[in-house]
């Protein structure tokens, strides 16, 4: 083990612990929330089960408006609503809040686009079934979907820990900002290169992961 | 003779841009119990949109659907989804959850019909057995012949036990064999279990075959309606030597 990463051990488990904390919280976010947008968006579409012009037009701007901000100033934008949902605008939890509201955005958009994917034709022996709507969801669009959607979190997932990377800005912590802080600033460039190397084995995990499970469970 | 299925005035159409496409025009219809009723016409002639009127997949813009002695076109959403269930529907390319294994996909109406698990799994077996794939129970679409896909979509389209089986193109996109295969199947559903068969198809020799009535449409309405003596569906043969000598023979007449 090179000397470097002994001498910061605490530290590098400490900043790959906020990475995981604010993560993970994105993710939950993305699968709470992000998924039933996405499932929204796709049947308020125009010829759609649930066509809803009005509806479909307030979603897909508020993704659009989100996916359009370039992320260092929305998480500075969002501040004030920061501190009012978790009581402060500094920390790791506090940086947790901006990152959800991007994954939201960003998942929503990903499951949409799994779903337009299922052929038409499958909704409509479904209806013909004489199933309703939830019914179509969970047991014809989301079975049909599902490697897409899980490839959809894959990406985002990788997205959100690149995201993760700046929220230093607000004290969230994490593995970029760790490099940036000890390793750039401080000149310890081996630091930064050993945590730039950390940062590509965890892209190359979860992105192996995801895609061997959607193969899996892909049969068509 | 008692109607299962009648149509009465009923239109449909569709905004294209900026001109109003009249699918179906008017057409009244009557299909009675027992039967088979063919709807031939060429591409766009409105078959495939008078078929899906017939369980409301499309909505029509005017006129009355009725079947097995309900109006559906008056119904409310809920009893027109447990109306759907006493009417089954097969398509040109087969359409199961290719993510689901066959006996899934059989079991799918069973559950929106809220069988318990034990009647499913009976039920699904039944079905499967009646189209002869009960060993292809834990397959995926993926892994089965276009024929047999289409055996396990009629499996679960007579899963709820419907008094109606509505058919879009089954055999289109089947092979000659596997049509006879098909068209055999359906035979049997409407001879042994006696459910009423609508079949819409571009394909002469399979509505010659099977119906016992014909509906002709033309450009949204029906051109007639004639009773006919089905006559067995002809197997071209699949032996590769006979292929060769259809193709020689044309041949050997242009060279001459």
């Amino acid at each position: 083990m090179p000397e470097i990463i002994l001498k910061y051990q605490a530290e590098i488990w400490q900043s790959i612990g906020e990475t995981f904390v604010m993560v993970g919280i994105s993710i939950f976010a993305a699968l709470l929330v992000g998924l039933p947008i996405g499932t929204l968006l796709y049947l308020c579409r125009k010829g759609q089960m649930l066509e809803n012009r009005a509806l479909y037009s307030s979603l897909n701007i508020f993704v659009n408006i989100v996916r359009s901000f370039p992320f260092l100033l929305l998480v500075v934008f969002l501040i004030p609503f920061t501190r009012f949902i978790v009581g402060t605008a500094i920390g790791t939890m506090a940086a947790t809040v901006p990152l959800s509201i991007m994954a939201i955005a960003y998942y929503s958009r990903l499951v949409e686009q799994a779903l337009l994917e299922v052929p038409r034709g499958i909704i409509e022996s479904a209806v013909s079934m004489g199933a309703s709507v939830p019914e179509i969801i969970f047991k014809f669009l989301f079975v049909e979907a599902r490697s897409s959607l899980l490839l959809g979190l894959t990406t985002s997932t990788i997205s959100f820990i690149s995201y993760s990377t700046v929220m230093g800005i607000v004290g969230g912590g994490g593995v970029g900002d760790f490099a940036i802080r000890y390793g750039y600033q401080r000149f310890e460039t081996e630091l930064m290169i050993y945590m730039i190397i950390i940062m590509i084995f965890f892209v190359q995990m979860i992105q192996y992961t995801g895609t061997t499970i959607a193969k899996k469970l892909d049969k068509r | 003779m008692c109607t299962v299925i009648s149509l009465h005035n009923v239109s449909k159409s569709y905004q294209q841009h900026q001109s109003i496409l009249q699918a179906v025009h008017s057409v009244s219809l009557n299909i009675d119990k027992g039967e088979i009723h063919g709807v031939i016409g060429a591409s766009g002639a409105g078959k495939s949109t008078l078929l899906r009127l017939m369980n409301v997949l499309e909505t029509p813009d005017q006129g009355i659907v009725v079947v097995n002695n309900q109006t559906l076109t008056t119904l409310s959403n809920r009893k027109l989804r447990e109306a759907r269930r006493s009417i089954g529907m097969i398509f040109q390319h087969f359409n199961l959850v290719a993510n689901k294994t066959v006996f899934a996909n059989v079991a799918v109406p069973l559950e929106l019909a809220g069988y318990s698990k034990k009647a499913k799994g009976d039920r699904v077996k039944e079905c499967l057995e009646f189209v002869g794939l009960r060993d292809k129970a834990h397959q995926y679409p993926a892994q089965l012949s276009g024929g047999q896909k289409q055996r396990v979509a009629i499996a679960r389209a007579l899963a709820n036990r419907p008094a109606v089986l509505l058919c879009d193109e089954p055999t289109s996109a089947l092979d000659p064999q596997t049509t006879a295969g098909i068209l055999d199947v359906l035979q049997t559903v409407n001879k042994e279990l006696g459910v009423t068969i609508v079949i819409v198809s571009h394909e002469m020799d399979v509505v010659k075959s099977i119906c016992d009535k014909v509906t002709v449409m033309e450009s949204g309405e029906i051109l007639e309606t004639v009773s006919i003596e089905s006559q067995a569906y002809i197997i071209p043969k699949n032996d590769p030597k006979w292929f060769l000598q259809q193709l020689t023979e044309k041949e050997r007449n242009s060279n001459a």
